[in-house]
């Protein structure tokens, strides 16, 4: 059930009216019933798995919950009894007993998704070396990989103190399962979201109208950007066409991802907001990123902060690294040194990341190039610093601000395109075709062999041209929130958006880019 | 918000909404021209006018009988509801739909349509469908016969079907905005070309020959609708020499079994292709898949004289107030013949 879909807008309009109609302490109910009908509509064959996720994760936090109880119970206890190293020994051997129980949840956890997402990439590079070995059909259950995040994110959070287990089981549940963010993200924090399932409150007009502007911006950029530059990047990476129409393909699958993953968010954020809820902003503005490790500060943030907090930061620190820390100081001298451990740390993250998003090669060369370029970064960092002395004007000018964004943006594209090919070594080849085949003119006379007429071209490039000029003007507070406080020209927006989505978007027969492409992985 | 801004919003909202509207009947094809085929189900609640018989089926009704020419010789008032590759199900709900509006004599279902137990096409589906007006029977009509890449919701909403055709936009969309010219006689669309028929065909052997049960199913449906309005249904086989529509045997025994089974009565008129005197060289307009005018005007002589002598259909020609009627789409049947529009 996509969300720009009639049984999905159905769907939604029902829980709306539903919610409202319930006393406030009751409206979680319907969140949890949509959430489960929504998965139901996917393939009753995958509700299997959620709930599997959600027993696991359920019950190894209170075990954890309990167990950390317990420890401090039997500390308070004997407060006077012990002395301080008892007490640490004390607390040292409960961490220990819970670390167990922690990993314990996390293998089942991440074990369910690694066989489910992962055995046939990994079959395949067996099947090399065994080609009678036979690869299964297995299923990829709708939404896995961002809930089985979600869900081992809280364990952590448990384990680590920062949240306390949730004894009911149905509420549990809703934190899971919780519809809009289900297909792709945000990738949530218990302690961010769940609170606000089961908190009072009363209708919030204002919260209403800026979901709802919301909702339709997000389907704007879905359908009438995103779906519509999805024909001819379809159509490019059917053809393996060479030289510019590779530049082509960056460009245009910037928008596609662009337009299809913030639409998906702030499509997933507005429906939020019509039900009171406020999910963790995903986005900042990406594209005017000055640099790869600022990019990744503002794209997909949630997923960025699940590897900090939960991959990097617990791997630079972990007992290990620290060894190999004070290994390499020793032997390779302070300065290298200590940059092995983050380079490590890093390199691990980004493998992790580009695995996260798919069980192919691209997507782990797609990880390690971005890994590559913030490590060269952070390396070329001090030869900037002194280029940016003896050049201050320049460095702090805007002009250069818009080469540093439009370098980034280029970048960033070229490493995306990865993901259209899905193959490794002809992206390569096709990289390379732009620096020997300048068949520029050949491509602009046949933009409209790509699938889409002259006229698709002017909806797109006006499509563009508005996400461009909204991210300029909201660049202090977003559009929507501005236009939320004036009713009237909201409506009027609204009217008009619906109107332009409906007119000029590519939806029904004869268009089958519908599918949200953060929702495969 | 106040009162004031929600009487905007309202009426911002409204004005939305009739321009949505608008949009709707401007991006509806309008079959005009090209493939006038998709105005034929829409056309017939402009004849207001009742009918002894009504024809459904396939291309092998509105190709092969003509109604002026059953008016003409036998004073019989007929219609035809059909349309291109209309299934049993969408002939079914045409039937349904049509006795909202009137009760006629007799039904002639053509059996060709027998073969198909799925959807097909959703081009024929919107043919069929989107000319029907709004009731009940659309709705269940349009349930039975979606394929799976369509959705419900743009047959309520064409516009959700045709909201790219602002692309290809033409002078038509504009012109028949709010009116539709007719495009056939009753039902029935003229073809004058001649192709004649090169070759002698054989169809290809059938992997399972058995016709879909659903259809049968559907047939029943239409037979008990047919008996509780006191209507006869006769079933009917086109007359085609057509490789594309071959009629195969083993179909015709089991039209023949349900026939004799139901007390229907049943002709097929591809054997009777000499006694009806139809010539492959001159009665057809594609190389024998279908009859051109010459060739519908035998068959619909032919077949007159069946409803007349069998079925005992009355003639109406004294009746002055059908005559003036029937004399109107007499002429205009005979200036399209003879060249005109």
């Amino acid at each position: 059930m996509q969300f720009n879909s009639i049984p999905f807008l159905l769907l939604l309009s029902a829980a709306l009216i539903l919610y409202y109609c319930l006393p406030g302490r009751r409206r979680w109910y319907v969140l949890l019933a949509a959430s489960y009908l929504y998965y139901l509509a996917a393939g009753a064959e995958y509700l299997i798995f959620i709930v599997y996720t959600t027993a696991v994760s359920y019950v190894t936090a209170l075990l954890l919950q309990r167990r950390a109880d317990a420890e401090n119970a039997e500390l308070e206890a004997n407060r006077d009894a012990l002395t301080k190293e008892e007490r640490k020994a004390r607390r040292a051997k409960g961490k220990k007993q819970r670390f167990r129980i922690l990993v314990g949840g996390l293998v089942l956890g991440f074990g369910m998704l690694a066989v489910l997402k992962y055995t046939a990439f990994v079959l395949s590079g067996v099947q090399l070396f065994v080609p009678s070995l036979r690869i299964p059909d297995l299923l990829l259950p709708l939404g896995i990989s961002f809930y089985t995040f979600q869900s081992m994110g809280y364990l952590i959070d448990v384990y680590r103190g920062k949240a306390q287990a949730e004894r009911n089981p149905l509420r549990f549940a809703l934190f899971v399962s919780y519809f809009p963010q289900l297909l792709q993200g945000p990738i949530s924090r218990f302690g961010d979201l769940a609170h606000q399932f089961f908190e009072e409150r009363g209708f919030d007009g204002a919260r209403f109208r800026a979901g709802l502007a919301r909702t339709v911006w997000g389907y704007f950029k879905k359908m009438v950007v995103a779906d519509t530059a999805m024909i001819a990047v379809q159509a490019l990476v059917e053809q393996k066409l060479t030289g510019a129409y590779v530049v082509l393909l960056i460009l245009l699958y910037s928008a596609v991802i662009y337009g299809d993953f913030t639409g998906g968010i702030d499509i997933t954020i507005g429906i939020s907001e019509l039900f009171g809820i406020r999910l963790k902003e995903n986005f900042d503005r990406p594209f005017s990123s000055r640099s790869v490790k600022e990019y990744w500060r503002r794209w997909h943030i949630t997923m960025g902060t699940w590897f900090t907090d939960y991959v990097f930061y617990p791997l630079s620190v972990c007992a290990p690294m620290q060894r190999l820390s004070k290994w390499s100081r020793a032997h390779l001298g302070p300065a290298l040194g200590k940059r092995i451990p983050v380079y490590i740390a890093t390199i691990v993250t980004w493998f992790l990341t580009g695995l996260w998003h798919g069980a192919g090669w691209n997507f782990i060369v797609w990880g390690l190039l971005n890994c590559l370029c913030i490590l060269v970064s952070q390396e070329l960092q001090p030869l900037w610093l002194r280029w940016q002395a003896a050049a201050p004007r320049l460095s702090s000018s805007r002009i250069w601000g818009c080469w540093q964004a439009v370098r980034t943006f280029l970048l960033m594209g070229l490493i995306r395109s990865l993901d259209c090919y899905r193959n490794v070594p002809l992206t390569f080849r096709l990289w390379g075709s732009m620096f020997t085949d300048f068949n520029w003119g050949e491509m602009l006379g046949s933009l409209t062999k790509l699938g889409l007429t002259p006229a698709d071209w002017g909806v797109l490039a006006a499509g563009i041209l508005v996400l461009f000029t909204a991210s300029m003007l909201g660049k202090r507070e977003p559009l929507r929130e501005r236009l939320s406080r004036r009713p009237v020209l909201l409506c009027v927006c609204l009217t008009l958006g619906v109107i332009v989505i409906l007119l000029f978007g590519s939806y029904g027969i004869g268009y089958d880019a519908g599918d949200f492409i953060y929702g495969q992985f | 918000m106040r009162k004031k801004q929600w009487i905007a919003c309202l009426c911002i909202l409204l004005c939305g909404g009739v321009f949505l509207w608008f949009a709707q009947l401007l991006l509806e094809p309008k079959y005009m021209s090209g493939n006038r085929e998709g105005a034929m189900t829409a056309e017939y609640y402009s004849d207001g006018s009742p009918h002894d018989v009504l024809f459904l089926g396939d291309c092998e009704v509105y190709e092969c009988y003509t109604p002026p020419t059953l008016w003409a010789e036998y004073g019989i008032t007929s219609y035809i509801r059909g349309t291109p590759q209309q299934l049993v199900w969408h002939s079914y709900y045409l039937l349904e739909e049509t006795l909202r509006y009137e009760t006629p004599k007799a039904v002639v279902f053509n059996v060709y349509a027998m073969r198909y137990g799925e959807p097909q096409n959703e081009a024929y589906n919107r043919i069929v469908l989107d000319g029907m007006h709004f009731s009940t029977v659309k709705l269940r009509a349009i349930w039975a016969s979606m394929t799976e890449e369509e959705s419900f919701a743009s047959y309520l909403f064409p516009l959700l079907r045709y909201h790219s055709r602002w692309k290809e936009l033409e002078q038509a969309d504009f012109q028949y905005l709010f009116h539709r010219d007719p495009v056939t006689h009753n039902g029935y669309l003229m073809q004058t070309d001649v192709v004649p028929k090169e070759l002698d065909i054989e169809g290809e052997p059938l992997s399972d020959p058995a016709l879909p049960q659903i259809c049968f199913e559907y047939l029943d449906r239409m037979r008990t609708l047919c008996e509780e309005k006191g209507i006869q249904l006769i079933l009917v086989k086109a007359p085609t020499n057509f490789w594309g529509y071959y009629w195969y045997d083993e179909w015709e025994e089991q039209i023949v079994s349900y026939a004799g089974e139901n007390d229907l009565p049943y002709y097929n008129f591809i054997p009777l292709e000499e006694e009806i005197g139809l010539d492959w060289s001159t009665d057809t307009y594609d190389g024998g898949a279908h009859l051109n005018v010459s060739g519908a005007e035998k068959l619909t002589s032919y077949f007159g004289k069946i409803l007349r002598e069998e079925f005992g259909l009355e003639d109406h020609r004294a009746d002055a107030e059908l005559s003036a009627v029937w004399q109107e789409k007499c002429s205009a049947y005979e200036a399209e013949k003879n060249g005109g529009t």
